[in-house]
């Protein structure tokens, strides 16, 4: 158990040292910035924002996650995000109950993950074109839902999911925390987790060694959907409505961006949820240092970008090669060993 | 007929019937106004679309093309705003960024071996973090030339005139085809999209032909971002967000295949009509909204791509047969 234990925290040690780096950087110039203090039994502070704003970004790098596992990408859940949002505000306002709409809302996301997922098992699509048809028209999907406007609601139900609190925690905290353990648990507890990566791995030799792989292919896009539309709910209930133009614009790139800085290769194959979920935290832990620090958050971008091309250049075959050339062989020996326990 | 023209067919086929759907219940819609505004209006998208067309006939894609229109935008408006640069020299010196830039990302791209779709997406980001360094203000353009640039065009018969950058696209689409066709660079693209295993044993330069592909990207992104901002006379950071998504819809309706190797620069042309077609019909209705494009091109890139399967499906039994 220790020595799984181990290996678990050496996967995630880099991004837990990029992570403790950035707070550590911004805590050096804002003094104030790891206090935390209760205030009506709930957490308040600089770092319960960092997990609370980076709650749509971390589901759906949960999603994104187990996609790239399979040598997948799923650009679409921005717009089902937007589209699951529209679904949930107009039918909380059609007089649904709270938890109609929520299940109803899930199953949208699941359906749009289930079209992806079809486009590419079934029909032998690539997972990039497969999912722009989505991308490109959910937008327009979503303002059909909207009527164009933007749709206000006022169910304390549902705002609760925004802005509630549960355990101290804010409630989309606790909704990315318990998924996220659920989904990790799932895939890992039981062989689905090593079956994906096998597709990843290698499509065609996995469905010959009798791996069902169009039914897990579909399943993967289906869990996108899922956390799409999570992160959906969460982002109307944020702001009391639903945007179809903004709501989630762009952040199918940060997730793919969380997932490539959680260290899960985007050629598919061994992934890491807990570490996405990392990566997550750490652009936004970023975002929110650019934006106390008072650089223009102009520069977010380019820091962004910056970070693409450092772990580019990391997880690049040729890099790796020459930096095998350079190690201690001893080591290099007694780390594959590690890996192969 | 040859199996590789069946895409293009298809897609002229879909254009000309829509287009007489269209005429049928707007007669105005043939008028050479209508024509005229429909290559003004697509002009930088359609530069920016010859270049993706070869990045994706490469078997590559390029996420980086919508934050180089804004870029160059932005650039042109602070350049002619702080300093008393000719507009010309400032094109020049735009074009000669952009087209660095794609190459780097060319250089990138094969060097480290890494998905093109991330390296751009890099792009993406830093191209646009650029532009808002330089501004996140919307700055107009007002020096003299842009007004006489506007002032050309050639009056078509009907009161349609064909405008400097309207007449610039057809160029660019031109001179793709002839790149695409008749240069050996063109069929080093073709060959690249085949296979890059297959063309490096064929002897096809791998390396300096992917540069070379996405260079030629970014000098015509920086191309379209000079036309946007002779369209807009003005440049925003915030400008021409998504173009690369409607670049390589208008790509793929042409009927380029998007695992490369197959397809042609004229198609995209079409590609380009069609969608500007949706959003004229969708203006001249007045009732319908506008999402109805976004969902009616997402439908036809669907219908294009189940296109593309069945048509490859159907060769590969032929081949099987045979």
């Amino acid at each position: 158990m220790t020595s799984t234990l181990r290996t678990y925290l050496a996967r995630l040690l880099p991004q837990l040292i990029a992570l403790a780096a950035i707070l550590i950087a911004i805590s050096m110039t804002f003094p104030g910035f790891l206090n935390l203090e209760i205030q009506n039994g709930r957490l308040y502070g600089s770092l319960i924002d960092i997990l609370n704003r980076g709650a749509p970004v971390v589901l759906l790098a949960i999603g994104m996650t187990v996609v790239i596992a399979t040598k997948g990408i799923d650009l679409s859940v921005g717009a089902v995000m937007a589209i699951c949002g529209a679904v949930a505000a107009s039918f909380i306002t059609s007089g649904h109950s709270l938890l109609e709409t929520i299940l109803i809302t899930l199953a949208v996301g699941v359906l749009c993950g289930m079209w992806n997922g079809i486009l590419v098992a079934v029909l032998d699509i690539q997972p990039i074109i497969a999912t722009l048809v989505l991308m490109v028209a959910g937008r327009g999907i979503a303002q059909l839902v909207t009527e164009g406007t933007i749709l206000t609601f006022n169910d304390p139900g549902l705002i609760f999911i925004g802005s509630g609190s549960f355990a101290g925690l804010p409630m989309p905290v606790v909704v990315w925390l318990v998924f996220g353990v659920l989904v990790a648990l799932l895939v890992r507890q039981s062989a689905l987790g090593m079956l994906i990566e096998a597709i990843g791995v290698n499509r065609r030799a996995s469905t010959l060694s009798g791996v069902l792989t169009p039914v897990l292919l579909i399943a993967a896009y289906m869990l996108s959907g899922l956390c799409a539309a999570i992160a959906g709910i969460i982002a109307a209930a944020d702001i009391r409505g639903a945007d179809a133009n903004n709501a989630g614009l762009w952040l199918e790139l940060d997730a793919i961006l969380a997932v490539v800085v959680g260290g899960t290769s985007l050629l598919g194959g061994r992934f890491s949820i807990a570490a996405s979920v990392l990566g997550a935290i750490i652009i936004q832990a970023i975002n929110t240092g650019i934006l106390l620090s008072g650089f223009p958050p102009e520069f977010n971008l380019i820091i962004k970008a910056a970070i693409i091309v450092f772990i580019l250049v990391l997880q690049s075959p040729r890099f790796r090669t020459a930096f095998a050339f350079f190690a201690v062989p001893g080591r290099a020996a007694k780390t594959t060993e590690q890996e192969a326990k | 007929m040859k199996q590789k023209y069946l895409p293009l067919t298809a897609t002229i086929l879909i254009f000309v019937l829509s287009y007489a759907l269209c005429a049928a219940q707007y007669p105005n819609i043939l008028s050479t106004r209508v024509i005229g505004n429909l290559l003004t209006d697509n002009a930088f998208l359609g530069i920016a679309a010859v270049g993706m067309t070869f990045v994706i006939l490469s078997g590559g894609i390029d996420l980086s093309v919508g934050s180089v229109i804004a870029f160059t935008g932005v650039f042109l408006a602070v350049v002619l705003e702080h300093t008393s640069m000719h507009p010309l020299a400032a094109f020049a010196l735009v074009l000669a960024i952009t087209t660095l830039f794609g190459a780097l990302m060319g250089v990138i791209i094969h060097y480290l071996e890494m998905p093109a779709f991330i390296v751009t997406l890099a792009g993406m980001f830093l191209a646009r973090g650029m532009a808002f360094v330089l501004s996140i203000d919307s700055i107009p353009i007002k020096h003299p030339f842009y007004a006489t640039l506007k002032g050309f065009y050639y009056k078509l018969p009907g009161g349609g005139r064909i405008t400097l950058i309207g007449g610039l696209m057809l160029l660019v689409f031109a001179i793709g085809i002839l790149i695409a066709h008749r240069t050996r660079f063109g069929t080093n693209v073709y060959a690249l999209g085949g296979g890059s295993a297959t063309a490096k044993l064929m002897g096809v330069p791998v390396a300096s032909t992917t540069v070379k592909i996405y260079a030629l990207s970014g000098l015509l992104a920086g191309l379209s971002g000079i036309v946007f901002s002779l369209y807009t006379s003005a440049g925003y950071s915030l400008a021409a967000v998504g173009v690369e998504l409607d670049a390589i819809t208008a790509v793929v309706i042409g009927g380029t295949l998007l695992t490369g190797g197959s397809g042609f620069v004229a198609g995209t042309l079409v590609g380009i009509f069609i969608q500007g077609l949706i959003q004229t019909y969708i203006t001249f209705d007045g009732s319908l909204s506008s999402w109805w494009t976004k969902i009616l091109i997402g439908v036809l890139l669907f219908a294009f791509i189940l296109l593309q399967k069945g048509i490859i499906h159907l060769s590969r039994d032929a081949r099987q047969r045979a």
